[in-house]
């Protein structure tokens, strides 16, 4: 035991640990420690302290593991105990174990729960070392970060298997209408991931309103197919287009300005963008939002019952099957698979032409592209232009599955999940945001108990990623043209 | 013949610090001209007006080369390389660091390349006419990383590069934009004499075998002594002189700029030595 | 004419709100050159903990208003500044030296969980407070019978302001810390070496930021008796919009800016329409953004090359 303690300062320890503590709970007293509570007369407050405790607890517990950390002195064994301390003490010091652990791990099952202590005790860890390796001198300035042949292949057939496993899918014996719907869901997502990831990896401009153009997309299409009867099809890309010239409507004046000025004016054209939604009540029905919108047909054939009135044929009747509304899902999902699949597929070969390197350039070092001869305004905005193209698509598509949209679907906090969503797969990896999107947005369908809490852990993962890695969770970069063959030692 | 770039009467004012005041004077095509002065005599600020980052007060900046005659200063900055071809290099090297070596070079050509893509169009679609662009612009950047030795790390991050290589690949990177005036800022700062050799032999090659006009402001003397078909000479923003190198060498109006009023009667030869300025001084 | 006045009123009083938190962003942009995008919720964070102490103090029977005020005032800074401080020590401190969109984020995740972190706790509900102070002067009153008038609480908020300003130009133009902040702003590399304590400063901006914005959180819960989780989002992005239409980094500026913001708001709602105040509000702001990017009373940057 003495060997694990060697080098301790128990003094430096205590403060800090006390510091921590004490800080945290007089941040909580009020906040948490006492609940506002509803009555007749106005509100009144009930004292909630077990909540604080707990906090307390957890902090300690926390800042022990970073000063351990940060120290080096102290090693791992003793955050190993120092978390499994965490989960000892946690219910001791509580006492009423089940209803007070419910604030903060609403899990239905113990395993979670422990996960969820165990996960950010992990975080916490990762972010110390990379805070104490940060105060010392790199030791090689730039190394070569850079995927092997082996590494490349890897993730390459990892890639097709996962387009086979998603194409195999809805037809396969596990493919439930449940299940297709959440996955519908991500998808969409994942499509929003890879257009933001076109403005934000790729061109490095911080978008805060990209939600804007998936509510022109969503709208363009309702209200194409509303007054004048359009198919999805023709709106598809007319919804794309309008989205595209918003997008570069705005993107005209604001692209000049920095990088801060221009995410936070983006985030006030998704506002406005919202607000006239929600006040142009003639337009496009206030709060209310449109209802009604078509579904897309496959090939003209819809998907329903009965033939249509003015006769002609079903897609079940054209394909000799019986009526099942497992069709019209699984058709959606397809469509939005190809979608996904062809936002992928663009930005993939863009990042390999003059633009793309221009935009990653251009995200490098503005003043050198001025120099070389680049518009900057006008290189930015084709990602802007092209990302908002990606978000009109996506909303049309959004449109046409819910059959109904109102400003309550785009609202700010969307636009910053698609942001964690491309910031957490690592910016410009096309591979991380699948991922990131299936756990962001995928998890919390599945378990719906997690949905109060989804935000919270959000937030919190949102920074602590930053502190671990700064440049996202896949962050290494391979060149969009080589000179020599991939691993030939050059 | 008129010359490739004329500046009359440059004036750039910050507010009451007047940085450029009234500065005239020509560079040749296929000639060296060297922009010398003490720290603070206003080199990199009227650099800052030919290619576009400054507008300035007033003046007027003509650039006659083969694309045609250009008034700079009516230029955005990024036209200025685009049609006038005026291109830079930057006193603190800014090449696209993460990027690799090859695509430093690729940026470089991005405006053929863009019209080459059918602006991305025929890109996306694979044509052959833009592959063959593509290989050309290749063919291109892979001349210049031999020229300068770093063909072998053509795929590595610039940088990961060392620093002079990375010096070396800024102004290969300049040259892939084609220009007709090559502008470096201190391109021999923090070079060691090897190194500042190689780049004296580099600058000699682009000017005689490119025939292109190269203004170049540097404190290493021996580069400038050495390379220079004409120096200009800055202090507080005024020229105070403009000659070949043996002139300027024994200008006494220089000898007072760089080292105050001269005391001893044989000063000129200690000059030379002493204007040899330590580069990590600056 | 009384309706005129009566908006302008209106105008100032939000005016001095929006100023208060603008100072915060304007304070810590200089600094670090960063928007601290958290800096709203912090604002949302000390309206709660003036409400919460305004609770306390009537179950314990503290009704006298000047020492309720008082208490509630030093409660709420002590304990919102706490936030401000953990806030930069946890999710910016260790960013500092990282490519710019790190830290920029890591802001907005700050604010996500902030946000949630209060929903979560005092739930979703707007929670009211009954009138801590009621009456007010009439101005002028026309023939028709409308009256413009101010409030008891609109003086206090204005007075409270002027004070807090006068404060806090002291703060900063005549102490140690003002210069060392002033001394960060213009070269942090400098500064440290030449003995000023950066991490010490930089934390002190926060705080001192984070308590302005307790004060406008409670300003916000008197004026308008009505508080929730999400008033943190449109009033920072609005306070924010003052920061930038005074000039971002000077702080006379972020107090013009919010004065401007709060009048424009008051006239658009007062004369054109309530539903697109905000709209009006974000408008400004494009429109500054593009033709005076340096704001009202900011300084013009120069591009180095």
């Amino acid at each position: 035991m003495t060997g694990l303690l060697a080098g301790l300062d128990g003094n430096r320890l205590l403060r800090h640990v006390l510091g921590a503590v004490l800080i945290t709970f007089l941040m909580t007293s009020l906040i948490v420690g006492l609940e506002l509570v509803a009555t007749q007369t106005g509100l009144s407050l009930r004292p909630r302290y077990h909540i604080v405790l707990y906090c307390v607890v957890v902090v300690a517990l926390g800042s022990t593991a970073v000063f351990a950390l940060a120290e080096r002195s102290w090693r791992l064994p003793m955050l190993v105990g120092v978390v499994i301390a965490a989960l000892l003490l946690v219910p001791l010091l509580t006492g009423n174990l089940a209803s007070d652990l419910a604030f903060l791990l609403p899990f239905p099952v113990a395993p979670l729960n422990w996960l969820a202590l165990l996960l950010p005790a992990f975080i916490l860890i990762r972010a110390a070392q990379l805070a104490y390796a940060s105060a010392r001198p790199p030791a090689a300035a730039a190394r070569r970060r850079e995927m092997t042949r082996t590494g490349k292949l890897v993730s390459l057939g990892l890639g097709l298997l996962l387009i086979l496993v998603a194409f195999a899918f809805p037809i396969s014996p596990w493919g439930s209408r449940q299940l297709v719907d959440i996955l519908t869901i991500v998808l969409i997502y994942i499509m929003l991931g890879w257009g933001l990831n076109i403005v934000v990896g790729l061109a490095g401009l911080l978008d805060l309103g990209y939600v804007a153009f998936y509510a022109v997309g969503a709208y363009s299409y309702a209200l194409l197919s509303e007054y004048f009867g359009w198919s999805f099809w023709v709106c598809l890309p007319l919804a794309g287009l309008f989205a595209a010239s918003f997008g570069i409507v705005l993107g005209f004046p604001v692209l000049r300005l920095r990088g801060d000025y221009l995410a936070i004016v983006t985030l006030g054209f998704g506002e406005i963008i919202r607000v006239v939604l929600i006040n142009w009540y003639e337009f496009t029905g206030g709060p209310d939002g449109i209802g009604g919108i078509p579904r897309p047909s496959f090939f003209g054939l819809p998907f329903q019952a009965n033939p249509p009135r003015d006769g002609g044929e079903t897609f079940a009747s054209f394909f000799g099957l019986s009526f099942d509304p497992y069709h019209r899902i699984a058709f959606l999902y397809y469509l939005i698979l190809v979608l996904a699949l062809f936002t992928n597929w663009f930005t993939i070969r863009i990042r390999k032409l003059p633009i793309g390197r221009a935009w990653e350039a251009l995200r490098e070092d503005e003043i050198a592209c001025r120099a070389l001869g680049l518009n900057p305004t006008n290189v930015k905005l084709a990602a802007f232009g092209i990302g908002a193209m990606f978000a009109g698509f996506a909303g049309s598509f959004f449109a046409a599955r819910q059959g109904f949209i109102s400003p309550e679907s785009f609202v700010f906090i969307e636009s910053a999940v698609i942001l964690a969503i491309v910031v957490l797969g690592g910016l410009g990896s096309q591979l991380g945001i699948v991922f990131s999107a299936a756990i962001l947005i995928g998890l919390p369908e599945f378990f719906r108990e997690l949905e109060d809490y989804r935000m919270l852990a959000f937030g919190l993962v949102m920074v602590l990623i930053m502190i671990w890695k700064p440049t996202g969770l896949v962050s290494h970069r391979d060149p969009t043209i080589r000179l020599h063959p991939r691993g030939d030692g050059r | 013949m008129t010359p490739l770039l004329t500046v009359e009467h440059l004036t750039m004012r910050f507010g009451g610090l007047v940085a450029v005041d009234d500065v005239s004077f020509t560079a040749e095509q296929s000639q060296i001209t060297s922009i010398i002065g003490p720290n603070g005599a206003g080199k990199t600020t009227m650099f800052n007006c030919l290619t576009g980052f400054y507008q300035p007060t007033t003046g007027q900046l003509t650039l006659a080369g083969e694309r045609g005659d250009f008034l700079l200063e009516r230029l955005d900055g990024h036209r200025i390389v685009r049609d006038a071809g005026v291109a830079r290099t930057f006193q603190n090297i800014r090449l696209f660091t993460g990027m690799s070596v090859l695509e430093n070079l690729m940026v470089a050509q991005h405006t053929e390349q863009m019209k080459a893509s059918g602006w991305s169009i025929k890109g996306l679609l694979g044509l052959p006419s833009y592959r063959r662009a593509e290989e050309e612009a290749v063919h291109l950047a892979r001349s210049w990383l031999d020229r300068i030795n770093l063909t072998e790390k053509a795929d590595w991050p610039a940088g990961a590069l060392a620093y002079g290589d990375q010096r070396r690949l800024e102004i290969a990177r300049a040259m892939c934009t084609k220009p007709v005036l090559l502008c470096l800022d201190e391109p021999a700062a923090g070079l060691n004499h090897t190194e500042s050799h190689e780049l004296n032999d580099l600058l000699r090659w682009i000017k005689e075998i490119h025939g292109i006009g190269i203004l170049l402001i540097e404190h290493d003397m021996s580069v400038v002594m050495g390379i220079s078909d004409k120096i200009v000479v800055l202090d507080y923003g005024k020229k105070i002189a403009e000659g070949t190198p043996a002139e300027i060498r024994d200008d006494p109006r220089v000898i007072k700029a760089y080292l105050g009023e001269p005391e001893e009667e044989d000063l000129p030869d200690i000059v030379a030595e002493d204007l040899d300025l330590d580069p990590g001084a600056r | 004419m009384e309706y005129f006045l009566q908006q302008l009123v209106n105008g100032v009083t939000l005016g001095a709100v929006y100023g208060l938190i603008a100072i915060g962003y304007s304070m810590v942009y200089g600094i670090i050159g960063m928007i601290n995008f958290a800096h709203g919720d912090i604002f949302m964070i000390g309206a709660f903990h003036a409400l919460i102490v305004f609770l306390i103090l009537g179950a314990v029977g503290i009704s006298w208003l000047p020492l309720a005020l008082l208490i509630v005032l030093i409660v709420g800074i002590l304990l919102t500044s706490l936030y401000g401080w953990s806030v930069e020590r946890i999710a910016y401190r260790p960013l500092r030296s990282s490519p710019r969109l790190a830290p920029l984020i890591s802001a907005i995740g700050a604010s996500i969980f902030l946000q949630n972190y209060v929903q979560l706790a005092q739930g979703a509900r707007p929670k009211p407070l009954a009138q801590m102070v009621s009456g007010g002067i009439t101005l002028v009153q026309s023939d028709a019978g409308f009256a413009a008038r101010v409030s008891y609480i609109q003086i206090v908020i204005v007075l409270l302001t002027l004070a807090l300003m006068a404060v806090f130009t002291w703060l900063i133009k005549g102490t140690a810390l003002g210069r060392a902040q002033r001394a960060c702003e213009q070269d942090r590399k400098m500064a440290a070496l030449l003995g000023v304590d950066v991490d010490r400063t930089i934390s002190l901006t926060f705080v001192i930021g984070a308590s302005l914005a307790a004060v406008a959180g409670l300003m916000f819960t008197l004026y308008y008796g009505v508080i929730d989780f999400f008033i943190g989002f449109v009033a920072g992005i609005k306070a924010f919009t003052a920061a930038v239409l005074g000039g971002i980094g000077s702080l006379p500026g972020a107090m013009l800016g919010g004065l401007l913001i709060g009048l424009i708001e008051a006239f658009w709602s007062g004369y054109f329409s309530v539903e697109y105040k905000d709209v009006a509000s974000f408008g400004v702001l494009v429109l500054v953004l593009i033709f005076r990017p340096t704001g009202l009373l900011g300084r013009p940057e120069i591009e180095k090359v």
